[in-house]
């Protein structure tokens, strides 16, 4: 079932197109990463989706209704973090995050305590004394100590130390275990690549790619680190062989997956003695998208 | 090795002008202008020696001395003995808040936004970056103090010699130095910049309080004031030097302690505690009303103490206004006395518009508050939960209807309550209450076309402040510059009845609520549609 969804998503700010023509599946129970490089239009994409920006044309929908003309009743279903939070400076983080879970009315679940003392927050400092870490601590408290069925982060992580990171990638996998969605954007490939199960790149407001990881890394290539007894002839002139760099008696060259048999073949008649393969990343993926294509 | 402290206090205070080219001129001229303008338009309001006396009459009040300080030279009041009791005190309390706003800006404010880590972190002395704020405050205050005594002098108005007009400008300088020397210790013992500005603008009010009450009854107490010292150099009639000297020497001390602190502590650490906050909300606090009335607390109620305080004031001079009324041309004119009336009444409706205005500030303020927070990306708290925006909107708007009622209300019976008492019959509370409460719906008027600008965007909402400054000018200056009726009627200030001279109209009343009304709706349809910064 379609939880969020946007279809041919266009918002304009003036004469510049922010979001063109965007297309978002959110499924039930599944973990959407939304990546891309800075100013791409994620956040402008989710403040759409969450109504405090009105679309120029095309349809944001979260759990089948309107985006824009329901949003309180979408958003006491779901949760949101911003990746920048700004805090009222004289009122402690306690107060904020009781603020916050009372705003959103629907369901708590009274995980508050646990949830600030995973964090590791002190919630009677006054907000003007935290850092920005700690800044979306309280948000991702307040959020994740409300009981919703669509989680909307923003780059959540941004500010955070390794340490918490790990306790944020521990919420989300249990959100995910208990059934809800998530919507995650974030440019921090190995958090999506742990957590994600469908991906989208955005790059200048379009979705450049989109699937899940495990097909897209179908798409692309394999690093191979060789080296062989006698010099392989005629690398170049292999299909599917790419960025051929020659280091000593080792060569280090990229193969599209889909000729990855045949190309092993061929090299192990010249006699392998080292074989290094490591997996695609998504930083290759990225990059190969980043790269101006 | 001591010489390592300071390295790089020059190039350090070379910055500090640099950021404040715009700021300080603009500081520094509304002050000299507003000095000169006073000083010149003293000549033209008062003709003769015989006028001036009239006026010293009424500055024997008790109320009057609270407020402008103790009168001196009374039996010869000369331009210059007006300008520095009527002036001095009030200029000299202007340039104290530039001074507190200059100093925490660029001390505990830069510390806490993380700029001064990425100063000190450069080889720069521990100690350079106080001290260029040091010789900062010392340059704009030695600036301001020469310019105005110069300008003052240059008027060439009898009586506004060059030794008073010197010391004038001499005592407003000391006394900004004083302030900003004690705001840099404040700075270095509170945590935040709200607190070191909280600490310094409660002893600037404290300062004035004491002086007060030790004029009216103590004269010890004043020297307890740094504000009753620089009022005891009687400037342009004793002209005594010395308590400019103990204000600066005194300045100095605190600017020496203030740098032992810094020397001495983290960056970042105060010496004072900072106050916990709660771990939980109080139930209140948990709904839009609820943090918009938190948020503003303080603010509100410091404006209706001020707004209180403004009634009383008025309501104090108005035992002595036939003697006061008498003499001054400019009074009349502003009045054009209506048969049937005493001057009093006329003068209580034309205090009624002016408190009105007055409390319209405080109500748009609370209005835009919602502004203030889209700008710093904090209604996305709201509406990213289930809070609609036209609970937003409204939570604001009702937060403006209870203020709008209490400023007029507590202005009104400030006046009633100080002018009762020094009026010999008493004063009628209901005529004084019903006069300021008809202005209701032209404050309402001025908000509605508040919402209907926050309805259209940020940018535009803050138009309505020059909307409020023009019915300022048309209404309060109206009656003296002659404008013609029209221009007074583009206000809605220009419309209420004004009680009790005139007859009551509720045929105005219901249109201008109308109006109002008509103007919130548009603006709420407006927010509903338009785009949200954050
Ligand atoms: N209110 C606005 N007015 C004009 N341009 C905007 C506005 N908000 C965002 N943009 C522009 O839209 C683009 C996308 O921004 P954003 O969604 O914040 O990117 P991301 O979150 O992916 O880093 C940026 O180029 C930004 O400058
Ligand atoms: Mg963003």
């Amino acid at each position: 079932m379609t939880v969020l969804q946007t279809k041919s998503l266009t918002k304009r700010f003036g004469k510049f197109t922010a979001l063109n023509q965007v297309n978002i599946d959110v499924n039930e129970g599944e973990v959407y990463g939304f990546i891309g490089p800075n100013g791409a239009g994620k956040s402008t994409a989710i403040r759409v989706l969450l109504g405090i920006l009105k679309a120029t044309s095309g349809e944001a929908r979260i759990f089948g209704m309107d985006a824009w003309k329901d949003a309180v009743a979408i958003h006491k279903r779901t949760a949101y973090v911003p990746g920048d939070v700004h805090l009222w400076p004289n009122l402690s983080g306690g107060e904020v995050i009781d603020l916050f879970i009372q705003l959103r009315g629907g369901v708590k679940n009274n995980r508050k305590e646990e949830l600030i003392q995973r964090f590791d927050l002190d919630p009677s400092k006054k907000c003007r004394t935290y850092s920005k870490g700690n800044r979306q601590k309280v948000a991702l408290i307040a959020a994740f100590s409300s009981e919703a069925d669509l989680y909307i982060l923003d780059e959540p992580t941004s500010g955070l130390d390794p340490l918490m990171e790990q306790v944020f990638q521990s919420c989300v996998m249990e959100a995910k275990a208990a059934g809800k969605s998530v919507l995650l954007s974030s440019h921090i490939l190995s958090e999506v690549e742990k957590l994600c199960d469908h991906v989208g790149i955005i790059r200048q407001g379009e979705i450049i790619e989109s699937g899940s990881l495990r097909k897209m890394r179908h798409l692309t290539r394999t690093n191979l680190l060789v080296e062989t007894k006698q010099p392989i002839l005629d690398l170049g002139k292999q299909i599917g062989v790419h960025e051929i760099e020659k280091e000593g008696v080792e060569v280090t060259f990229q193969v599209d997956t889909e000729n990855l048999d045949q190309i092993i073949r061929y090299v192990s008649t010249f006699g392998i003695i080292k074989l290094e393969s490591a997996p695609p990343t998504l930083e290759d993926l990225f990059m190969r998208h980043y790269e101006g294509k | 090795m001591s010489h390592l402290l300071w390295k790089q206090t020059g190039r350090l205070s070379r910055f500090l002008f640099r950021q404040n080219r715009i700021r300080m001129p603009i500081w520094i001229l509304s002050i000299v202008m507003l000095t000169l303008t006073i000083a010149v338009s003293f000549t033209d309001l008062y003709d003769n020696k015989a006028e001036r006396q009239a006026i010293a009459e009424t500055m024997h009040n008790p109320a009057m001395t609270a407020m402008v300080g103790k009168g001196y030279g009374l039996d010869d009041y000369t331009f210059g003995a007006m300008m520095a009791h009527q002036m001095l005190l009030f200029t000299a309390i202007i340039v104290a808040v530039m001074s507190i706003l200059l100093v925490t800006r660029h001390t505990r404010a830069e510390e806490e936004d993380g700029r001064m880590e990425l100063i000190r972190s450069l080889p720069t002395g521990r100690l350079a970056n106080l001290g260029a704020v040091q010789n900062f405050a010392l340059v704009i205050n030695l600036l301001l103090a020469l310019i105005v005594g110069i300008g003052l002098f240059s008027l060439r108005i009898e009586s506004i010699d060059v030794q008073g007009s010197l010391l004038y400008g001499a005592s407003l300088g000391a006394i900004g130095y004083f302030f900003a020397a004690i705001t840099a210790v404040f700075a270095q013992l509170s945590e935040s910049s709200r607190g070191a500005n909280g600490f310094a603008f409660l002893l600037l009010g404290m300062a004035y309080i004491v002086r007060a009450i030790g004029d009216v009854s103590n004269e010890t107490l004043s020297w307890f004031s740094p504000l009753g010292w620089i009022l005891g150099g009687e400037v342009f009639v004793s002209n005594y030097w010395w308590p400019v000297l103990i204000t600066i020497m005194a300045s100095f001390f605190l600017w020496l302690l203030a740098l032992y602190l810094h020397h001495i502590r983290d960056m970042g650490a105060g010496f004072l505690p900072a106050i916990g906050g709660r771990r939980q909300a109080s139930k209140w606090l948990t709904t839009p009303i609820g943090l918009f009335v938190r948020i503003q607390r303080t603010t509100m109620i410091a404006w209706a103490i001020a707004l209180f305080a403004i009634g009383v004031s008025y309501g104090s001079v108005l035992g002595d206004l036939d003697s006061f009324f008498a003499d001054v041309d400019m009074m009349q004119q502003m009045l054009n006395p209506v048969e049937g009336y005493t001057l009093m009444e006329q003068f209580i409706t034309m205090l009624m518009s002016i408190m009105a205005m007055i409390s319209t500030i405080p109500v748009l303020l609370a209005m835009l508050k919602i502004i203030s927070e889209e700008k710093k990306n904090r209604t996305e708290h709201f509406l990213s939960r289930a809070v609609s925006r036209p609970r937003l909107i409204g939570s604001s708007l009702a937060i403006a209807f209870i203020v709008a009622f209490f400023m007029i209300s507590l202005a009104a019976v400030g006046l009633w309550s100080a002018g009762t008492a020094v009026v010999e019959d008493g004063l009628d509370f209901m005529v004084v209450y019903k006069a300021a409460i008809v202005y209701l719906p032209a404050v309402w008027v001025m908000l509605g076309i508040t919402v209907t600008l926050i309805g259209i965007s940020v940018k535009f909402s803050s138009f309505v402040w020059g909307y409020l400054l023009y019915s300022f000018i048309v209404v309060y200056l109206g009656n003296l510059l002659q404008f013609p009726e029209w221009m007074m009627k583009l206000s809605p200030f220009g419309h209420i009845p004004q009680l009790p001279i005139e007859d009551m109209d509720w045929g105005v009343t219901v249109s201008l609520t109308l109006l109002a009304v008509v103007f919130m709706f548009i603006g709420f349809i407006g927010y509903r549609k338009r785009d949200l910064e954050g």
